[in-house]
């Protein structure tokens, strides 16, 4: 399975990624209801350090702490993405203490949230390697 | 190869998925003294609260045992391990022979010597069962008045999930304050006008009287202690725990443990301990699988770690709360940190929770933090410059 990458020398801190990220992941279909005036809910996050800045996502770990961590069984491994059955989620948030890279969050509706790689919620391929303006983000 | 597992919750569960990373072929038995299907113990407060069910608490799928080739007995205890015969017997009678035994069996609850307790009778709350015979003593008792003992992680959780259906419900705890496991007094005394916020009543620092307590219902949730008995019986070294080293083995040759039976030398708390917490369940199963199955797998970072919440309020910590203190409360929210020697040992965080869990790898890893400043720190902006440059850029190429 693909990943994303992110190469720090072409990242702008545009945060493009995050706001498509967030709408993507909202449930809506209009850009404007899903994050205008809103807070919004990105699963992938600028970090800007000095004179560089770079994109974080989740790094869909071999040896993943969410998925041992979790207290309902709700994180799983399935062909190579590693998924949150947000149904199953009790929100305790032990996958937040478990990441070491900042990469899972509480979500709205009370459920843990992360990457999937934009399978789960009906767009099909990462938005924000798409919309990324200077292909900072890659899918490979 | 034969594989024997007593015990059926996570760390069995881990032991399983370890065994089978290694090793696809070997037969593998389960002995499980509970009859269900592997449920998360920690998801017994939802289900009686409403919040999950009995299909979605099931830690595995359906067709876990079967995918992963085990049988299982249940609704049978494990009473007697020969270690020179290499096997495990049963209640029944029945012996199992193993070339490699998982002992798994976890903890039991505590009842401390309070006089009046076989004569109310009082309900303990570990085991899905004793989560459905609450629920059905709470819908038999109209206007229900819950005593719970013990104002821990267990106890707070009980009184949270009977909250809508008891019509009064009082805490009792000998400490002069709540979740003293987790929780500064500072934090707690927080927690603790949240829930009285949702009319949980306190008795602390007091022994109760149940001669004089007024309760329908009376639950004790004092601690529990780990099962040791079959490990002790059969000569191997226990303390307060079934002692394992960091590959998860016994004092005995072929047999392993895992879990909240077991004690165990932390390198991050740098102490010999229980450190009974789910996640260090299924790390340390896992381990024992995959040395039982001829791996190599060493596991010697358990640490505290607690995620837990209370009518929409989320406390996530971690650590020992040793060194100086640099803290930030707002409207409710905490967040704690606190430095030794430049790094970081434990902290508290309630609902400001962001990035939570680099702060906990940091306190594993025992980073040195020196080149961060404290307000940085105790923002939530850390992100991964906590790291080397070294290491965040094999982080973002993995």
């Amino acid at each position: 399975m693909k990943k994303i990458y992110v190469q720090e020398e072409w990242c702008l801190r545009c945060r493009l990624c995050e706001y498509v990220c967030a709408f993507a992941n909202s449930g809506y279909e209009d850009m404007s209801a899903a994050l205008k005036d809103k807070p919004i809910n990105p699963l992938i996050n600028v970090e800007e350090n000095g004179k560089i800045s770079y994109a974080v996502s989740c790094r869909h770990c071999d040896e993943p702490s969410c998925v041992k961590s979790c207290i309902s069984g709700a994180i799983s491994k399935i062909d190579g993405v590693i998924r949150i059955d947000r149904d199953k989620c009790v929100g305790c948030f032990t996958c937040v203490l478990s990441c070491p890279y900042g990469a899972v969050m509480a979500g709205p509706g009370g459920a843990a949230m992360k990457c999937e790689l934009c399978i789960n919620n009906g767009v099909g391929s990462p938005m924000c390697v798409k919309y990324c303006p200077n292909r900072a983000i890659i899918l490979k | 190869m034969n594989y024997v597992i007593i015990g059926n919750s996570i760390a069995a569960v881990g032991g399983i998925e370890g065994i089978r990373r290694a090793d696809k072929q070997g037969a593998i038995t389960v002995i499980s003294a509970e009859p269900h299907h592997v449920y998360s113990r920690p998801l017994i407060s939802y289900l009686l609260e409403g919040k999950t069910d009995l299909q979605r608490i099931k830690y595995r799928p359906d067709n876990f045992y079967e995918t992963n080739g085990c049988a299982v007995k249940r609704g049978i205890r494990a009473v007697k391990i020969d270690k020179e015969a290499k096997k495990v017997t049963l209640e029944n009678g029945e012996s199992v022979g193993y070339d490699k035994l998982l002992i798994a069996g976890g903890a039991r609850p505590f009842i401390p010597r309070i006089s009046g307790l076989e004569k109310y009778g009082y309900h303990t709350f570990m085991t899905l069962d004793d989560a459905l015979k609450i629920e059905k003593k709470i819908e038999n008792t109209p206007n229900a008045r819950v005593l719970i003992l013990g104002a821990g992680l267990i106890g707070l959780k009980c009184a949270e999930a009977v909250h809508k259906k008891a019509k009064e419900i009082t805490v009792a705890d000998m400490a002069d304050r709540i979740l003293p496991s987790i929780l500064d007094a500072e934090s707690a005394g927080i927690i603790q006008r949240h829930l009285e916020s949702y009319g949980i009543k306190f008795m602390l620092s007091a022994a109760v009287d149940l001669d004089k307590a007024q309760f329908d219902i009376l639950c004790v949730c004092t601690g529990v202690i780990p099962e040791t008995e079959i490990a002790k019986d059969a000569g191997l070294e226990v303390g307060r725990g079934i002692v394992i080293d960091a590959r998860a083995m016994t004092s005995a040759d072929d047999i392993y443990a895992a879990g909240d039976c077991t004690e165990s030398y932390s390198v991050v708390t740098q102490k010999r301990g229980a450190v009974p917490i789910l996640p260090n369940a299924y790390a340390q199963g896992e381990t024992a699988g995959i040395n039982m199955a001829g791996g190599d797998a060493e596991y010697d970072k358990a640490m505290p770690i607690n995620a837990i919440g209370f009518f929409g309020k989320h406390i996530l910590t971690a650590g020992v709360y040793e060194g100086t203190e640099y803290k930030r409360l707002s409207q409710g929210s905490v967040r704690k940190l606190f430095m030794e020697n430049n790094a970081l040992k434990g902290f508290i965080f309630i609902d400001d929770f962001k990035k939570a869990g680099i702060y906990s790898a940091l306190i594993r890893e025992k980073n040195d933090l020196s080149g961060l400043d404290a307000d940085m720190l105790l923002s939530g902006d850390i992100g991964l410059k906590a790291y080397s440059k070294e290491e965040r850029d094999k982080i973002l190429r993995k």
